[in-house]
């Protein structure tokens, strides 16, 4: 089974690289971005006894810091 | 008596030796390097330091793959029976990250690499690690860090003020770090983290001696002086 995981920063979290790649899009000519948020994809291979429960304990564990991140589980079709 | 300390390096540390001299230096006494895949610490430490550097490359985040690491337990268990830990730098982010401390640190907010001396205050002088400063003291002490902006939330910050686990804080913005907060203590008073680097200024060749009397404080409560 592959799975996606989506980890972004929470709102109100400061995203200074965001901030750099939003000011890069400005620098050049694209109009009418009003905000960028920079977040991390990870491409899972797990075999499809795993459950749902161990999928959130490693997003909550490892994958995602939860002070300052959220993540979301996406399972893609294969 | 003894002063029986341990800095751990893990893959990446690189200023484990810097710490581990500054401890011998200060106390006398030989200082335990414990690797990080080690799954047991040395009998009756009296202080565990997290050094600097780029555990694991920074990879994930800052301090994260160090933080499940097999010492990491031990270090965990050893801060929960009360063994002071001092983590700088990128230790500071391990003990974010292990759940040690509250709060993350965040890439600084202006996206630089911050490499210079610092002028901190000294916000609680009577915790184990600083009592040999006195509140409210300017002492200078050097940075070198890309995430040290110390990030919790509104509610966090405010028991972290009230309750006097603010160690340290900066005097002028270097990095973004939420009320200016250089360094953090847990509730018991065990476990600093900081992101300025007090093993770098420990005798006169070093530039500055400001940071010398973290260590004389933490050993002389530890073992008398």
């Amino acid at each position: 089974m592959k799975v996606r995981v989506h980890v972004s920063l929470k709102p109100g979290v400061l995203d200074p690289q965001g901030r750099a790649i939003h000011h890069s899009l400005e620098g050049l000519g694209f109009a009418g971005v009003n905000d960028v948020r920079a977040g991390r994809l990870f491409e899972l291979d797990v075999e499809d006894s795993v459950s749902d429960e161990a999928l959130s304990d490693m997003c909550e564990k490892l994958l995602a810091n939860m002070v300052i991140e959220n993540y979301r589980i996406e399972k893609v079709a294969s | 008596m003894a002063f029986r300390s341990a800095v751990i390096t893990f893959p990446g540390s690189n200023c484990d030796r810097d710490m581990a001299v500054a401890l011998e230096k200060v106390s006398g006494q030989p200082c335990t390097r414990v690797w990080h895949g080690d799954s047991d610490l040395p009998e009756g430490l009296d202080f565990i330091a997290l050094p600097g550097g780029f555990s694991y490359g920074d990879y994930l985040r800052c301090g994260a793959i160090a933080s499940r690491s097999p010492v990491m337990q031990a270090v965990i268990a050893a801060a929960e029976r009360g063994v002071p830990v001092l983590g700088v730098c990128n230790g500071f982010q391990v003990l974010t990250e292990s759940g040690l401390l509250p709060g993350a640190l965040l890439r600084n907010a202006t996206i630089r690499f911050v490499c210079r001396d610092v002028t901190l205050t000294v916000e609680n002088a009577t915790s184990l690690f600083t009592s040999g400063y006195e509140a409210g003291q300017e002492i200078t002490i050097p940075v070198a860090h890309h995430d040290g902006n110390y990030f919790a939330d509104a509610a966090t910050l405010d028991r972290l003020e009230g309750e006097g686990q603010v160690a340290f804080r900066y005097k002028e913005d270097i990095n973004g770090s939420a009320r200016s907060i250089a360094g953090v203590l847990n509730a018991r008073g065990n476990v600093l983290g900081m992101m300025p680097h007090p093993e770098r200024a420990i005798e006169a060749t070093h530039g500055g001696t400001d940071g010398r009397a973290l260590f004389e404080s933490a050993i002389k409560a530890l073992v008398g002086a």
